[in-house]
């Protein structure tokens, strides 16, 4: 879609403005003035993006959330198993979401080197990202493997079901992200800052950060809680 | 573990005719059609202009045959559900149960997902950038990906019809019936990833139609401005932004219990199989909303074009849809009101569902005043809005009846329900998806859909709907429930017969259609419409040409009112002539993207290999749809230039058109 467009003439001039009365038009906005309800004509691309992966993110939080509504009821369904005050060690829960955390942080440090233009910098801090990103997938992977070696997967109970998949739905995103996250940085080697990849970082910073704040749903509401049961 | 998983040569039904000849007649007709366009030379012509195509436009054409196409496997099996049950009053009939099973399961799997979904989505697609003045949506790659992953998962369930079987646990896949321990075989599993693949279809069309409309209209668009449709496409695609991530959570938490022996939805280990009939109908309510919200806005376009009156009530019906939009997320108990969940919880919401039947209410009175006073013409679109009106008001009337809870009890799960949620869907979607299809046919391609063939396709398909539904109502209150393989009461005989007659009725119309369009290519000269405003429309599809070139728009149109089109040809006859002719800039489009059909193919292979337990397949699936966005990602060009010159063109013959068409003297 072309920024560039020019308006069809002016057809239309010199006639009632809203003959109907159907519409807006005494407070009217009227057209040559972009007012951010999109009365202008078509946004940036910028916009466009971001704000399109904004509503992605929107409706991954609704299948979040489908999530946390099966774990909210199946919580006390041990079915005579291991509970989640018997099983969460908040040690290492603490340390996942600090590494967690820290990445935004530093996805943060990321995306104001690429405002700089700065190569280097930013393919720094992205990598410092990726790194502490990985550090926690690992930690989770670590917390899962030894659940399941001693007996307490996912089969064990509807609790442990439930458990499995809302950490695990979240750590897969992680993952993924830290997929997306190395294709990047080496399209932003090779290509440089172009709009395209610019917008693709912005993409990409959000999505982290919406991680975030899944985590801190989980810490709270799976760990924190549980834990205190 | 074997290199191919579970499948093996037992998987092709050879012990059952029916799902082996009809797999084998439309293996012929695929393969004939393939041979045809070969022989023709076609292929180029199909991967540059439709394959590869990102232009919302031919995308739009390629939901709706999609859409058509899967209505006809799903009628096919409606055809064969009703003459089951006539044929086995006190007889076991032609279908055995397990095959009568599937055939339900199918008849509403397809249905909804591949026959209604692609076609509303299909008019969207197709319509919204061209009301809105602009120039394509706001992704044109994922909306070729979105199109290509529902074919996906139409393609998945057909294939079930040959290889294996499919779901035998209903539309819904409620739980227990579809644990592995109750449903072993890949039926259900077909079911799941047919789902979840086009399921993330059409929730990538949902971001793309959102923020087409939020953020890409033209000069002066404001939202009041906005034609009726785009509202209500508006609200159904913020309602799969919203409802199709639960339908995706739901199905992945079922395929957990089915592939890793998870425990959601068991019967043991704490697993609880109501969470399941909860969160999928907290999907499935809103979805019913997503198929009829737009149909609400068809019949808007459709009512207020041929009354020649501005739509009655604008603001109103904005609130009415947004209304709607709201409230269907606070409903969807009562599709189980017999849970039990106790008398508070039930009465909450049987009084949230009497309560959204006002927003539609609304509507309907809408509708009714637009036509009030107005120069009503009954062509094909009108008499499906109209046949709409009355059926719909039954439809709503009657599920305000199960809205009643102690009523609900005992209608639950009866014909009663399958009259009335066949009633608005058919009265509602159905007919709207028809009208929208009339409506807009010359505007796709350029010529009229055939009137005399229209009207008959119209009026048979309205009697034999009325039929078989009016039959049902009456089987329902007779006691008769659901999903029956065979009949053991003799009254019921009269009204299951008057049924099948009417399902024949049905099917006369249905072939009307298909001869209306074959009658309508073959006279397409004599149907032409050189106008590009062939209904004397008011919304801004109208104020290019037919078919539009790939740009909509040379320049964008300057929107100063709503009927943005009404206005702009009301001030050309009255000034007697058209505004100069504008200036010219050079635009950008994108370039076609084989990505969406090279996604969708290795989402197949995926597909396949989950539902077999072909592990290396998948991850090899995984991999290739990996390295294709990969590649998309890399790419050095992703729009190409129209000059001022082509632009300059097509306005001109814009121009002419509209001269001729209004009569005007030419204003150089």
């Amino acid at each position: 879609m072309s920024a560039a467009s020019t308006h069809a003439g002016a057809e239309q001039d010199r006639r009632p403005h809203d003959p109907y009365k159907l519409g807006r038009s005494a407070h009217g906005h009227e057209h040559g003035e972009a007012t951010g309800h999109g009365e202008g004509g078509p946004a940036s691309k910028r916009i466009i993006t971001g704000y399109g992966f904004w509503i992605f993110l929107l409706s991954d939080i609704v299948m979040f959330s489908a999530f946390f509504a099966a774990y909210a009821v199946l919580a006390g369904e041990t079915a005579g198993g291991p509970s989640g005050h018997d099983l969460f060690d908040l040690q290492n829960v603490a340390i996942e979401t600090a590494l967690l955390l820290t990445s935004s942080f530093t996805c943060g440090l990321g995306s104001i080197a690429t405002q700089r233009r700065k190569m280097l910098q930013t393919q720094l801090w992205l990598l410092v990202t990726g790194l502490l990103g990985f550090a926690f997938v690992l930690l989770e992977f670590r917390e899962f493997a030894d659940m399941i070696a001693h007996g307490i997967g996912p089969q064990r109970s509807a609790f442990l079901s439930s458990f499995f998949a809302l950490v695990g739905c979240h750590g897969l995103h992680v993952s993924v992200g830290l997929l997306w996250l190395g294709t990047m940085m080496a399209q932003l080697w090779v290509k440089g800052f172009r709009p395209a990849i610019l917008r693709r970082l912005l993409c990409f910073n959000l999505f982290w950060h919406a991680l975030d704040i899944i985590w801190i749903g989980i810490f709270t509401i799976v760990y924190l809680i549980g834990s205190g049961l | 573990m074997t290199l191919f998983g579970k499948l093996s040569w037992s998987a092709i039904p050879i012990d059952q005719p029916i799902p082996l000849i009809t797999s084998f007649a439309v293996m012929f007709v695929i393969l004939s059609v393939l041979a045809w366009v070969t022989a023709k030379l076609w292929w180029p012509y199909l991967w540059r202009e439709w394959i590869t195509s990102v232009d919302h436009k031919r995308i739009g054409v390629m939901y709706c045959i999609l859409g058509l196409v899967m209505l006809i496997r799903g009628f096919a099996d409606a055809i064969m559900m009703r003459t089951q049950q006539a044929a086995a009053i006190n007889a076991p009939g032609y279908l055995p149960p397990e095959h009568y099973d599937q055939i339900f399961s199918a008849h509403g799997t397809i249905m909804i997902f591949f026959g209604a979904m692609p076609l509303v989505i299909g008019l969207m697609n197709f319509v919204i950038p061209l009301q809105l003045g602009v120039r394509d949506v706001a992704f044109p790659t994922l909306n070729s990906t979105g199109f290509w992953l529902t074919a996906t998962g139409a393609l998945l369930v057909n294939m079930s019809l040959l290889i294996g079987e499919f779901s035998r646990a209903g539309w819904l896949p409620y739980p227990p019936l579809s644990e592995s321990s109750y449903s072993p075989g890949v039926g259900v599993d077909y079911y799941l990833w047919a789902i979840q693949i086009s399921g993330v279809g059409t929730l990538m069309t949902g971001i793309n139609l959102v923020t087409t409309i939020l953020k890409m209209r033209a000069p002066g668009m404001s939202y009041l401005r906005m034609p009726m449709f785009c509202w209500t496409s508006l609200a159904a695609n913020m309602l799969i932004v919203a409802a199709f991530p639960i339908l995706t959570a739901t199905l992945a938490m079922l395929t957990l219990d089915r592939y890793l022996g998870f425990h959601f939805f068991t019967n043991e280990a704490g697993g609880n199989m109501m969470m399941f009939v909860n969160l999928i109908w907290a999907w499935g309510h809103p979805e019913v909303y997503i198929l009829v919200l737009p149909a609400f806005g068809i019949f808007s376009e459709v009512f207020s074009t041929f009354s020649s009156k501005p739509l009655f009530g604008y603001r109103s019906m904005v609130a009415a849809t947004l209304f709607i939009c709201i409230v269907s997320f606070m409903v969807w108990l009562h599709h189980f009101f017999t849970m039990g969940a106790g008398a508070d919880v039930n009465a909450a919401f049987g009084i949230a569902t009497s309560i959204i039947a006002v927003g539609t209410g609304v509507k309907i009175y809408n509708w009714l005043f637009t036509m009030y006073r107005g120069r009503i013409r009954f062509e094909t679109p009108m008499l499906w809005a109209l046949a709409f009106v009355v059926t719909f008001v039954l439809g709503g009337m009657t599920g305000v009846l199960l809205a009643v809870p102690p009523a609900d009890f005992v209608l639950h799960n009866s014909m009663f329900l399958v009259a009335h949620f066949h009633n608005v869907i058919i009265g509602g979607v159905v007919f709207g998806v028809f009208a929208g299809l009339t409506y807009w046919f010359p505007k796709a391609f350029g010529f009229r859909l055939h009137e005399g063939w229209g009207r008959a396709a119209f009026w048979f398909s309205l009697a034999g709907f009325v039929i078989v539904f009016g039959a049902l109502y009456v089987l329902g209150l007779e006691g008769m429930t659901r999903r029956l393989q065979h009949v053991e009461v003799e009254e019921w005989t009269p009204w299951l017969l008057i049924s099948v007659a009417g399902i024949g009725v049905m099917a006369i119309g249905m072939m009307c259609q298909i001869i209306q369009l074959v009658v309508s290519i073959r006279h397409r000269g004599k149907l032409r419409d050189p106008t590009g405003d062939p209904w004397d429309g008011r919304s801004l599809e109208w104020y290019t040409l037919s078919p539009p070139p790939p740009f909509n728009f040379a320049v964008l149109p300057d929107v100063h009112g709503e009927e943005a089109y009404w206005t702009t040809k009301r001030a050309a006859i009255e000034r007697e002539g058209l505004a100069p002719e504008p200036d010219y800039q050079p635009i950008h489009m994108p370039v076609n993207s084989a990505t969406g059909f090279v996604t969708a193919f290795f989402a197949t292979l995926i597909g396949f290999a989950l539902i077999w337990h072909i592990w290396w397949l998948a991850i090899l699936g995984f991999v290739g749809a990996y390295a294709t966005f990969v590649i998309f990602a890399w790419r050095d060009r992703e729009e190409y230039e129209i000059g001022v010159d082509e632009l300059r063109a097509a306005e001109q013959m814009r121009r002419r058109a509209r001269e001729d068409w209004l009569g005007l003297e030419p204003n150089v």
